[in-house]
């Protein structure tokens, strides 16, 4: 029988935590896994598989964090700062959060749908615009009541995506923090523009 | 079963490892005696646990924890390991009507691994408020028996700050502080135009190296844990030194459940879990100090039931448990259209602020009693999830719009939070739950929490004064969401500020208190309470630094107790 990369990931870690299953991994297996690893993260970064959004649900995702956070002149966007893959991450291990953002992509399907008889990643750009700019504020559930779910659906996935953008080295770079490093003495405030 | 005893007995026993028990430890250890020191959670091992200068990027969660789990306020997944405001296994309940938060670590080092390191020393006013207010008790000891244990405290773990002579704010023995952020420049002027004293911080942070401790680099994340031991936790700077002296026994894992009384009324051994194997051991010594915490510490007491002390030990008057005080917290900020034209730079500084308001209306008749001090920060940190939370509610819509908008934001906010004094009132305490026990099979705490009137005065002063303070220096006041008939004035809820204290207090009659000024109990000579449990007021300093200087005293005067052989 092979052995699994699981397998031998599983006694490097019970190696780690327990020394006394394997005692010695041998440096082969150790080096086989890693290498192993490193194919499939290289892999991934083509590919990434979702944990828990289905093929289309992580699609029409994916749609929705480049809209609301796309590349510009700038800098690039939500996409390329892995926002979708964070987003994906932690609603894999929240029962609520799959709640909130997998029964959020369904509503906008369906009331696509509803609207203009195919899914939301179907629709025509003006289509997909129209009804994003409804859902996009919150002023609009007082006309039309029927939108309240849709605008709190894109009201969190919002700020996920900012969150997603805004930690990634895109989106910190984007806004100019500098820091998280050694300083021997700290500068002070350098002189403000106009004052 | 048969319990199986520590044959070894002890100079000291100590339980608990944070602020107090490292003090203790280092004092009593260095001292000559042998301590033996229970810690409830696992050891701390920096180069493991801490994640300093790691970017949200390097963690799959970027920092938002399993699930998301920081952005419902709990477990930042950055902080060194310190507690957290629930811990599994081991319950705690609210009385019905009362919302108390109980924030608890189980690590070695305590809530000193996270602390905002803010040192600050009560005035000698602070220990005499009965006297002159009415309200509440004054304490046993005075300004001038604590300070020479300030000096010493300050000496050793390191603080800056500068010589003010502001009589609510005791001048220390300070290093010197960093420069200000722009933030602080901003509203330090505004201060000055208001005549609201705004001066250096005072934090337990080196800016020169010390003992062998480098001096800070300026990352901004002494939080994460530090490294370099830069900053002060019990853990890098009490611990070291006890073990050094080869007198020291450290019991990790060990949840202590009840103080065993001897033949002789004094305290013979402390019984504990091992939660390695959930069996009972003791651990015998010939002295106790107890600081689990203010409220841990209260809970064992009350768990010591024996026929000569049926309400608990050292519970003759009653008090243990009671006068549970939290500080009154009410936070606001603004928003600073004159820092979106500030350059890209290095904002970091230490891991907290450098500049703060103390108690300034100490001179005057106030529509409340006592004070608070008001610790402030924002600006250019390092961005971390949900803190485009609000930005992203009120700017709404999708894009590139959204895009600029918050990066046009980023760093122009200012953050207030008050911190002032609680006075005890009798519906704030904590008892033993009659039914529930923790996974240990340890009896645990209810909670029973009111605000009284004065403390949402107070917060309704912080409100008015953080909006005067915004508008004049030119800013946009942003009131905390929290305005809300449940949080009056943006008031924090029972034990959110993590300062509570009082629940074992110390005072002249044993009648009423249950400690001496050394705080040793009035009814077992060889206990001592030494956290934050033995505190009569809850000034509106944050307790630290006076958790080490009660300790370092207590444990001065059991080493004194022990060469007159009275141990």
């Amino acid at each position: 029988m092979s052995i699994s990369r699981r397998d031998i990931l599983k006694s490097l870690t019970m190696t780690a935590v327990t020394g006394s299953v394997l005692r010695v991994i041998p440096l082969q297996a150790a080096e086989y896994a890693h290498r192993m690893v490193k194919t499939e993260k290289a892999a991934q970064s083509n590919t990434y598989t979702p944990k828990f959004f289905s093929p289309r649900a992580y699609k029409t995702l994916q749609n929705l964090c480049q809209t609301i956070i796309p590349s510009d002149d700038e800098a690039k966007g939500a996409i390329e700062a892995g926002a979708p893959e964070f987003i994906d991450l932690i609603t894999s291990e929240n029962k609520d959060y799959q709640v909130s953002l997998g029964g959020g992509l369904m509503w906008l399907d369906n009331t696509c749908i509803d609207r203009y008889e195919r899914v939301f990643l179907d629709c025509s750009p003006e289509q997909q615009k129209e009804i994003l700019d409804l859902i996009a504020f919150r002023k609009n559930e007082k006309k039309d009541p029927s939108l309240g779910q849709g605008i709190e659906f894109f009201s969190f996935l919002r700020k996920l995506t900012a969150d997603g953008f805004f930690t990634s080295e895109i989106g910190i770079n984007y806004l100019g923090y500098v820091g998280n490093t050694f300083v021997r003495e700290f500068p002070g405030c350098p002189p403000v523009p106009g004052e | 079963m048969q319990v199986r005893r520590t044959p070894k007995t002890y100079d000291v026993c100590v339980i608990g490892s944070g602020a107090s028990g490292g003090t203790a430890a280092k004092v009593l250890t260095e001292g000559g005696l042998s301590v033996a020191l229970l810690e409830a959670g696992p050891p701390l091992v920096p180069a493991r646990d801490y994640k300093e200068h790691v970017w949200p990027y390097d963690l799959p969660h970027r920092g938002a924890g399993v699930g998301g789990r920081a952005r419902e306020g709990l477990d930042d997944e950055f902080l060194a390991p310190n507690g957290a405001w629930e811990i599994e296994g081991e319950p705690y309940v609210a009385a019905p009507g009362s919302k108390f938060r109980w924030f608890r670590s189980r690590i070695v080092g305590g809530r000193t691994n996270h602390w905002g390191r803010i040192a600050l020393r009560m005035a000698p006013v602070d220990f005499k408020v009965r006297s002159r207010d009415g309200m509440g008790d004054d304490w046993p000891i005075g300004y001038e028996d604590v300070a020479p244990y300030y000096d010493k405290v300050e000496g050793y773990i390191g603080v800056f700050g500068t010589k003010e002579n502001i009589p609510s704010a005791p001048d220390g023995v300070f290093q010197p502080p960093p420069k200000p952020r722009c933030t602080e420049t901003i509203i330090k002027r505004a201060c000055d135009k208001l005549s609201i004293l705004c001066i250096p911080s005072r934090l337990a942070i080196l800016t020169k190296p010390l003992n062998g401790r480098p001096a800070c680099h300026y990352c901004a994340q002494c939080g994460r844990g530090c490294i370099t031991a830069s900053n002060f936790s019990s853990s890098q700077v009490m611990i070291p030194p006890a073990e050094k002296t080869g007198r020291f026994t450290l019991i990790t894992g060990a949840m202590a459940r009840e103080l065993i009384v001897g033949k002789d009324g004094k305290v013979a051994a402390v019984s504990y879990i091992e939660k390695a194997t959930r069996e009972e051991r003791r651990v015998h010594a010939r002295a106790f100090i107890v600081a689990a915490s203010a409220c841990e510490s209260a809970r064992l007491l009350l768990n010591s039931r024996s026929a000569p002390f049926p309400d608990g030990l050292a519970n003759s008057s009653g008090v243990v448990g009671r006068n549970l005080m939290d500080t009154v917290g009410s936070d606001g900020g603004g928003y600073f259209p004159q820092l979106e034209r500030m350059p890209a730079h290095n904002h970091d500084g230490v891991g907290g602020m450098h500049m703060y308001l103390p108690w300034w209306k100490f001179d005057r008749k106030n529509e409340f009693l006592r004070g608070y001090h008001t610790e402030f920060g924002g600006g250019r940190g390092m961005p971390g999830v949900g803190d485009y939370d609000e930005l992203c509610d009120s700017v709404e819509g999708y894009g590139v719009s959204l895009k600029r908008e918050c990066k046009k934001k980023y760093g122009t906010y200012i953050g207030f939070a008050g911190r002032g004094e609680m006075i005890p009132n009798e519906n704030c305490y904590c008892e033993i739950d009659p039914d529930m026990v923790d996974q240990w099979g340890i009896p645990v705490l209810r909670f029973h929490w009111k605000w009284s009137d004065n403390e949402l005065k107070m917060a309704k002063d912080m409100q008015e004064t953080y909006r005067e303070i915004v508008e004049t220096a030119g800013g946009v006041y942003m009131p905390p969401t929290q305005l809300c008939p449940d949080h009056p004035y943006g008031i924090a809820d029972g034990g959110v500020i993590i300062h509570e204290v009082g629940t074992v207090r110390m005072g002249e009659r044993p009648a009423t208190s249950a400690l001496n000024g050394y705080c040793q109990a009035h009814d077992v000579k060889n206990l001592f309470v030494t956290d934050g449990a033995s505190f009569v007021t809850n000034a509106d300093k944050n307790p630290t630094l006076t958790i080490m200087a009660l300790t370092w005293r207590a444990s001065d005067y059991l080493l004194d107790q022990a060469k007159k052989g009275n141990l």
